[in-house]
């Protein structure tokens, strides 16, 4: 069964196209890289996938759920973590987990031993009980990605979440990604760093609201003589007409 | 537990925004001390009463009839001399200076006259008009009694008598008490809700809710629940501050006055709610709710200024602003001890606005999603 399945999805805003005719299937326990320029349309697309948003024609299935028409469905069963930082600042390591969990109507005491495996796992020790605010950038981004998959979603959708991390951190954090992915769950992530798309199993580029380009990294480089995802995209980018 | 998903939600939600509230000692500090700090200020130093006017006295050929006006008046709390006067220019001096505030002027030879028309004048300074009319009045109040004394009339003269129902002493207390009221609440319930919803949207945590099951309503209705417990505490606060440390009472019924004040309690988060639908930054919303909401409250809810002697644009518009209503429901309840019926179209001006916003809210939060 294919985690997210789009058909010709549209959304457009007035005479504004964001999203144009997309047709793309993400398959189950897949990391599934999603770039475009700014102003592609990657953040119309998202939200249109997360229910937060209706599309104008065309239809997408999320954990198997129209998002269109039982968009509380698939809230359920998904998870999101944005670019900016999502946890609450003068909240606890802890309190953050378990309201978060609460939203999703997990059981207190189920919570409470979840949580703590995690923190263990992710090694907070000292930390757990401490603000949020106090903690290291490297450790927020690693508690919000857990955070957002807490709940075991069949998909969690991650906009540019390393934005404005170092290197050593992002390496860090994709191995969480992959820790998840290999649980089952689908990793719908977009980036703007190259050496990230690498990482992924297959990568679609956006231009101008279409998908140009969809192919594991490897098969896009060959596909157009390029070294490095980084000139395959300046290739594909270099037509857009937005910017 | 076995509580239903949606209840464990909203319980989660609101213990949140409890930590919020509480971790912010400055703004928790605020929030419980601003009333107590404006019951205050206005009973004690800000007063709009009428104390210790200072009074000149021209009085040429003092006699017996002039002393015993000039005691009667002087003896009040209300009146003190400030300086004896020998001529008219002395006495336009004086007011001019600010030395005085009030001129008592008798015309020689007062006492001979005084089964004529023994004519005395009072000169006042009303560069404030609001209180040297208060005071006027109750000075020509005094000297009427004094010279009906004096000189009994042979012939019956009607005299009329005020009697001030509801607020014997002109105290302003009976008057702002209900202002601070509605001026407290409102700001604590529209601006602090409106803030804490858009600190939300500023930091993406709104992001991250409105993707999860959640259902907005319900995340509403936790966030709003700390700050109707806070206006409720205040209320009772600013209640308990009136009635035991400035002695005003509360005539009419408790239980209608509590009522009237959940109800503009609501209306007013429903402000914050609205203003948070339109806001999209904190200091927008703060500005919204403390300057476009706040002035108005101020100036036009009858605090301040009398309604009556608005223009009609501006009755009309103080019309739109719920405190008003809710100021001029708690004066009838509280202090004129009106029954409840008697606030019915305050009740309902109220009412009706508050369904109007929540509509409003819900239908600008469903464009955003759209």
């Amino acid at each position: 069964m294919n985690a997210i399945t789009t058909e010709r999805l549209t959304k457009r805003f007035g005479a504004f196209t964001a999203v144009d005719n997309l047709s793309f299937e993400v398959k189950r326990g897949e990391i599934f890289g999603f770039l475009g320029a700014n102003g592609a349309g990657k953040t119309t697309a998202i939200r249109v996938l997360c229910g937060l948003s209706k599309p104008t024609s065309g239809r997408a299935e999320v954990a198997g759920f129209d998002v269109a028409t039982h968009p509380e469905r698939v809230k359920r069963h998904i998870g999101y973590m944005s670019q900016r930082f999502s946890l609450y600042e003068d909240l606890t390591v802890r309190e953050n987990i378990r309201l978060y969990a609460g939203i999703y109507g997990i059981p207190t005491a189920e919570i409470r031993t979840k949580s703590d495996a995690l923190l263990r796992r992710l090694e907070f020790g000292d930390w757990r009980d401490r603000l949020v605010r106090v903690l290291p950038q490297g450790w927020r981004q690693k508690l919000a990605f857990s955070v957002a998959i807490f709940h075991e979603p069949a998909v969690v959708f991650l906009d540019e979440p390393t934005g404005g991390v170092d290197p050593l951190t992002r390496r860090q954090f994709w191995e969480l990604i992959y820790q998840a992915a290999d649980r089952g769950i689908t990793i719908f992530v977009t980036t703007h760093y190259m050496d990230e798309a690498e990482y992924c199993n297959r990568v679609s580029i956006m231009v101008d609201g279409r998908i140009e380009a969809l192919d594991s990294p490897r098969r896009l480089k060959e596909q157009r003589g390029a070294a490095t995802m980084d000139e395959v995209f300046r290739q594909l980018a270099r037509g857009a007409r937005r910017t | 537990m076995k509580n239903s998903p949606a209840l464990a939600t909203f319980i989660a939600f609101a213990r949140k925004e409890f930590h919020h509230i509480f971790r912010d000692r400055r703004t928790i500090m605020i929030l419980l001390v601003m009333p107590v700090l404006q019951i205050i200020l206005f009973g004690f130093a800000i007063t709009t009463e009428v104390r210790h006017v200072k009074v000149g006295l021209l009085d040429p050929l003092p006699d017996q009839a002039t002393r015993r006006v000039a005691d009667r008046l002087l003896a009040s709390d209300y009146f003190d001399l400030a300086r004896v006067l020998h001529t008219p220019d002395a006495v336009e001096q004086a007011l001019r200076r600010g030395e005085i505030d009030l001129a008592l002027i008798f015309e020689p030879h007062f006492h001979r006259h005084l089964h004529g028309p023994a004519r005395l004048q009072l000169v006042v300074d009303a560069s404030d008009p609001n209180t040297s009319a208060l005071f006027t009045a109750y000075a020509r109040r005094v000297i009427t009694d004094a010279a009906l004394e004096i000189a009994p009339p042979v012939a019956p003269v009607i005299t009329t008598e005020t009697r001030l129902l509801h607020n014997p002493a002109a105290r302003a207390a009976y008057n702002f008490v209900p202002g601070v009221m509605g001026l407290i609440l409102m700001l604590i319930c529209a601006m602090m809700t409106s803030i804490s919803i858009v600190r939300e949207k500023e930091t993406g945590t709104m992001e991250i809710i409105l993707v999860s099951p959640a259902r907005p309503l319900m995340i509403i209705a936790a966030k709003i629940l700390p700050y109707l417990l806070l206006s409720c505490v205040n209320l009772a606060t600013i209640l308990l501050l009136a009635v035991h440390v400035l002695g005003v009472p509360v005539a009419g019924s408790l239980f209608w006055l509590v009522a009237v004040s959940l109800l503009f309690i609501i209306v007013s988060l429903a402000i914050g709610i609205f203003v948070s639908t339109l806001a999209r930054n904190q200091v927008t919303a703060m500005l919204v709710s403390g300057m476009v909401l706040m002035m108005p409250v101020v100036l036009l809810s009858g605090l301040i200024f009398p309604i009556e002697g608005m223009p009609a644009f501006l009755r009309w518009l103080s019309a739109l602003i719920p405190a008003r209503w809710y100021i001029s429901a708690v004066k009838r309840l509280m202090i004129e001890g009106a029954p409840v019926a008697f606030i019915a179209r305050e009740a309902l001006a109220l009412a009706c606005t508050g369904a109007v916003l929540v509509l409003l809210s819900v239908k600008n939060f469903k464009n955003r999603l759209a």
